[in-house]
């Protein structure tokens, strides 16, 4: 399948105090993400995630290597709002990202900068609230909606632009356990229908619904592949301080027990089937 | 609680003032504020009055709540009253001390609290009758024609809109501050007034921080969903003029002509 994000030797160095001390954030990162897929980036904090997922869309621009979107290099000015519009975003606070004191003013917002037609604009916020399942609340004020309401309201406003791809920065990072559930099905729904979807997360239960994992540390990518096989490297995710997927942990604790659970369980449900079938 | 707080002091309705174009209504307002600096008599006051009176009529936005808006102005209109009262000289008609009331001061204070009172209600019937998004994108629209002489028009708007936005979340920062500070033993209720300012500063630090935080995630959220300014944009909710508004139009500049005759006859 052709790759909608290509990225090629990326180093980006921040700027960090008036010193003019310089921290490198990524050192040389190398990736491909195909079409369609669901990719889940996890790290700890400092790890650089971040810095990759702005990097995806031009807000951040490589300080070596180049970084493609769909034969787009994000350093070419021409093109920087195509690759906006192909890589939609979401950001962690729900708070900080909505722009209009009306719900569908704000979801209007991204294709009114594109310059759509007004039909056409309504025609996509209402199809878009609808999608999040934010119907009703289309002319409340967004101060009056709970976190993970506001997170959908964000999402939608994404949605609106018709991106190819959206890159979700920790989207479930401030946000209760139904918000969180809530928006974990959202993102589910969204790459069922067609769109390519980055997450970007410390969670690793919301890891294991992606088709790829990559685990981050200090700058470099230290694991990638599909999450079953990531997760059996169980030592080298520990060693950099972050955990397994609760049933990873299951599984091998069973299998230490002489229960023989295949390694490809991760989810719950998978868990669940086997266990249930397990004679 | 703090996040109850109506912005501006929008009345919501569904009346035909409501849903005229917010261009014909800042105009209007405008028009009728200009009026009462050309009215020179008490009878071109009563033809403003019934005017006005027959728009809050219309827009069904209950008196009790026109007046209660005016609570806080009533200082600025006493205050003018007293000193327009107190300090014009002609015929003296009670004298104590030195206070003298004179005919011509009764006459002017009367007269500007007249004006005033009308010019206070007027203009917030616009507010009262408008939607602030709608009066934001009113006013980006009003003044796109001085564009050409340099005045960013669409930025102005857009400012407008993001502060009326950020109101009620810097006001939940600020409860949340408040309260942390609290919980540090922060004391916001005793001593003096210069004491009482002093303690505000460990609020307003970190309110500021914190407004700069937010400034910077939210540019970069518009600068994610392309914004790039007013060039090129389109609206979803297009400013068309239609039947009502001009005939409002019309009305509007049939009552200004009413105003000149009365203040050039009478």
């Amino acid at each position: 399948m052709e790759n909608i994000i290509t990225i090629e030797n990326l180093v980006f160095q921040y700027l960090r105090d008036e010193d003019g001390d310089t921290v490198q954030a990524l050192k040389g990162v190398n990736l491909e993400i195909k079409k369609g897929s669901f990719t889940a980036i996890i790290g700890k904090n400092g790890s650089g995630k971040s810095t990759l997922a702005k990097n995806l869309n031009g807000l951040l621009l490589p300080t070596e290597g180049v970084v493609y979107v769909n034969g787009y290099d994000t350093k070419d000015y021409d093109h920087v709002w195509d690759i906006r519009q192909t890589a939609g975003m979401v950001f962690q606070n729900p708070d900080n990202q909505l722009v209009s004191a009306i719900v569908e003013d704000d979801v209007a917002f991204g294709p009114e900068n594109l310059g759509i037609e007004p039909e056409e604009i309504r025609r996509r916020v209402n199809k878009a609230l609808k999608d999040v399942n934010m119907g009703q609340f289309k002319k409340k004020a967004p101060h009056f909606l709970s976190g993970g309401q506001k997170q959908r309201v964000a999402i939608a406003g994404v949605v609106a632009m018709k991106p190819e791809c959206i890159i979700f920065d920790e989207p479930t990072a401030m946000l209760d356990p139904k918000g969180r559930k809530e928006i974990m099905a959202i993102i589910d729904e969204l790459h069922s229908e067609g769109i390519t979807v980055i997450l970007i997360t410390h969670f690793m239960e919301e890891a294991v619904r992606a088709d790829r994992v990559i685990i981050m540390h200090e700058g470099h990518v230290l694991l990638d592949g599909e999450p079953e096989n990531v997760f059996e490297e169980e030592e080298l995710i520990r060693s950099v301080n972050l955990d397994v997927p609760l049933m990873v942990q299951i599984g091998a604790k069973l299998r230490a027990k002489g229960i023989n659970v295949p390694l490809n369980i991760i989810t719950e449900e998978e868990m669940v089937d086997f266990i249930c079938q397990y004679k | 609680m703090i996040r109850d707080i109506t912005l501006g002091q929008y009345f919501s309705g569904e009346s035909l003032i409501h849903k005229l174009d917010p261009r014909v209504k800042i105009i209007g307002t405008m028009l009728f504020i200009i009026e009462l600096f050309i009215v020179d008599n008490f009878l071109g006051f009563l033809v403003a009055a019934v005017a006005l009176g027959t728009v809050i009529a219309i827009s069904k936005v209950p008196l009790s709540y026109i007046v209660r808006g005016l609570k806080p102005i009533l200082f600025i209109l006493f205050f003018t009253f007293a000193l327009n009262i107190f300090m014009i000289q002609g015929e003296v008609i009670w004298q104590w001390k030195f206070l003298h009331i004179t005919k011509e001061g009764i006459n002017v204070a009367v007269f500007m609290a007249i004006r005033l009172f009308l010019l206070i209600i007027g203009s917030s019937l616009l507010t009262l009758c408008t939607r602030p998004i709608s009066l934001t994108d009113g006013i980006e629209r009003l003044l796109s024609p001085f564009k050409k002489i340099g005045l960013p028009s669409h930025e102005i708007a857009m400012m407008m809109t993001i502060a009326l936005r950020f109101i009620p979340t810097l006001l939940e920062e600020t409860d949340k501050i408040m309260k942390a500070q609290q919980a540090r033993g922060a004391d916001f209720e005793s001593g003096n007034l210069i004491q009482r300012a002093k303690s505000l500063i460990p609020i307003l630090v970190p309110l500021f921080i914190s407004a700069f935080r937010i400034a910077q995630d939210l540019a970069m959220a518009m600068e994610a969903r392309c914004y790039r300014g007013g060039e090129n944009r389109t609206r979803m909710n297009e400013m068309k003029f239609k039947r009502r508004d001009y005939m409002a139009f019309a009305l509007q500049t049939l009552f200004l002509g009413i105003i000149i005759l009365e203040a050039r006859l009478f």
